[in-house]
């Protein structure tokens, strides 16, 4: 293999070392967000409060900075965290399922079909399993109609997956303004536009037990089907011929990958661009193979968005939404991934 | 062994082809020829199960391994990566490949000579390297019957007969069943045992190479003129007698 190659992933020869300089970038991450604030609390203060928890150390800090840092930082970041994993993990097996480098949860029509399930289900109930719930149906629905009105003599372009995913996410966000429409202005319309903004404002320890079951049950059933996906990204002709359970394999990719999205949905809002632009990136890192794509991606795509929920709260007085900043972000990258790739992933087959 | 049995295929009310019949014995190479659009290619999808017949059936005595015409693969995967994955029909649903079947896609690419190609990305690989990979791929999975489609049409000389003699090597040594289709008879005259020429929709031939591939047949086959060459002692060859100021 030749050094510094793009396509194999730069770091493909030093897994083990780009697995701990991720964990160790994660870490580290935690902790410097953790201080990070209106309220500024340094660095070794903030390890010492979490080392409290597991030994004894000399309280050097003030009460309240320890409320700050656990009671609300924390929760907060652990979403945000969490939440960049799903989206990343998410985008990296829907880019193998379409054999494609450049299609991510939102551009699928995904994330719309969900931001429908849990407008509505603000809009007729308080229960928070009941938004995630509908957010799961939703998201899993929209890209199942995706699938089905891309498919032409049993396989997908790739432009007609997208100009899918444009209908189908037309559609939905349609079905998202009639709830905004039917509800009441005072109580649920704040509610349902504030949730759609996306941010982990809200965030908390009971929102940490939501997101993060169905998250890491999503990205455990992927993970579990890496070599399966390695298949199934060569395209479906291939994939039958080498005896796989196309069909089969798909759907419970799929699956996955709304209850993630729809978990992430439900918890902060519609984050955009991150499983597009992390799976991407995180390939560069270590090649395409989804045994080390997976693991690389969840990590990276927690820092990544740990750090952008950092910016997000920091930067202003007013707290910005997530969502506003990851597509700020994304959008150009995108842009750009467009421009090279369009020689290759967006011809009509 | 395969055993086509008044295999038919339509398209639109349209026959491609129609009553197809024939048997290739365990152990023997066999060639499909025709002209383009003759649907050698359906037949072989049939074969594999990729496609679906409208009347008759087929019948293939174990696995089968399908390498097809060109086949590109988007994400940049290593040789390696992608020969294993012919294992995948001994990898139950949520496992991954073992030890063995690691052993098992280092030894095909050995016994192909392509072991110093293990840590390549496929993408870097020349047409007759993909190629080889490809028929890597299949063998690894085990499978007792070999079809491929135009194996070597994209290669240059030296490169079919590497294709050709690594293919005779595998079957020879193994047993293995191999049906290919293409569209080069002196290929077919110096390796194939058995030949199926789709004369048109209704009429095909097959037999032993020897008794059924002549110039005759040829020029049926192809609507050119074409002679019979001696190659050496035992074996001939067939030319396209081709000249532009006929034309």
């Amino acid at each position: 293999m030749e050094p510094g190659d793009a396509k194999l992933g730069y770091f493909r020869s030093n897994l083990t070392w780009l697995y701990w300089a991720l964990v160790a970038a994660l870490a580290l991450s935690i902790l410097i967000a953790l201080g990070q604030g209106r309220y500024e609390i340094d660095f070794y203060s903030v390890s010492l409060i979490l080392l409290e928890n597991i030994a004894t150390v000399s309280e050097s800090w003030k009460p309240v900075d320890e409320r700050i840092v656990e009671l609300i930082r924390l929760p907060r970041i652990i979403v945000a965290g969490i939440a960049g994993a799903g989206l990343a993990v998410a985008g990296a097996a829907l880019q193998g399922i379409f054999k494609n480098p450049l299609v991510g949860p939102q551009i699928i029509g995904v994330s719309s079909g969900a931001a429908f399930g849990g407008a509505f289900a603000i809009l007729v109930s308080e229960s928070q399993v009941l938004l995630v719930s509908l957010a799961f149906v939703f998201g899993l629905l929209a890209i199942a109609l995706v699938y089905i009105v891309s498919r032409q003599n049993g396989r997908a372009s790739i432009l007609m997956l997208v100009l899918s995913g444009i209908v189908i996410s037309a559609f939905f966000s349609a079905l998202v303004s009639l709830t905004k429409f039917v509800a009441d202005p005072d109580d649920k319309l704040p509610a349902i536009v504030f949730w759609l903004m996306g941010s982990f404002a809200s965030a908390s320890y009971e929102k940490v037990s939501l997101i993060g079951l169905p998250v890491v049950f999503g990205i455990v059933v992927i993970y579990l089907l890496r070599f399966q996906l390695n298949v199934l990204s060569l395209g479906d002709e291939q994939a039958q011929s080498l005896g796989l359970e196309v069909e089969k394999i798909r759907w419970i990719v799929l699956a996955a990958i709304a209850l993630v999205s729809a978990a992430v949905v439900a918890a902060a809002g519609v984050i955009g661009w991150v499983g597009l632009v992390i799976p991407h990136f995180s390939r560069m890192l270590c090649g395409p193979d989804h045994k080390v794509l997976i693991p690389v991606s969840a990590l990276v795509g927690a820092i990544y968005l740990i750090h952008v929920d950092t910016v997000a709260r920091t930067i202003s007085p007013a707290e910005i939404p997530v969502g506003i900043i990851t597509a700020l972000i994304g959008a150009p990258i995108f842009a750009y991934l467009l421009r090279k790739a369009s020689d290759k992933g967006w011809s009509a087959e | 062994m395969i055993t086509v049995t008044n295999a038919s295929l339509k398209y639109d009310n349209r026959f491609i082809f129609r009553d197809l019949r024939f048997t290739l014995p365990t152990g023997k190479i066999g060639a499909i020829l025709g002209s383009n659009g003759r649907g050698k290619t359906s037949l072989l999808k049939a074969i594999v199960g990729l496609q679906k017949l409208s009347g008759g059936s087929i019948q293939a005595t174990g696995s089968i391994g399908y390498v097809a015409q060109k086949t590109e693969i988007t994400f940049s995967y290593t040789v390696l990566d992608i020969v294993v994955m012919g294992r995948a029909p001994h990898v139950k649903m949520f496992r991954v490949p073992s030890v063995e079947d690691y052993e098992i896609a280092r030894k095909t690419l050995i016994d192909l000579r392509l072991d110093h190609l293990v840590d390549r990305p496929y993408s870097r690989l020349s047409g007759g390297e993909r190629q080889l990979v490809m028929i890597a791929r299949a063998l690894a999975s085990g499978c007792r019957i070999l079809v491929l489609d135009e194996p070597t049409s994209a290669l240059d000389l030296a490169n079919q007969l590497v294709i050709f003699q690594s293919l005779q090597k595998v079957a020879k040594k193994s047993g293995l069943t191999v049906l290919m289709t293409t569209h080069a008879p002196q290929q077919v005259s110096l390796m194939c045992d058995y030949v199926l020429l789709m004369h048109n929709a209704e009429e095909s031939e097959w037999g032993e190479v020897d008794s059924t591939l002549n110039a005759e047949n040829l020029e049926r086959l192809y609507g050119i003129p074409m002679r019979e060459v001696k190659v050496s002692e035992t074996e001939k060859t067939f030319v396209p007698l081709i000249s532009t100021t006929e034309i």
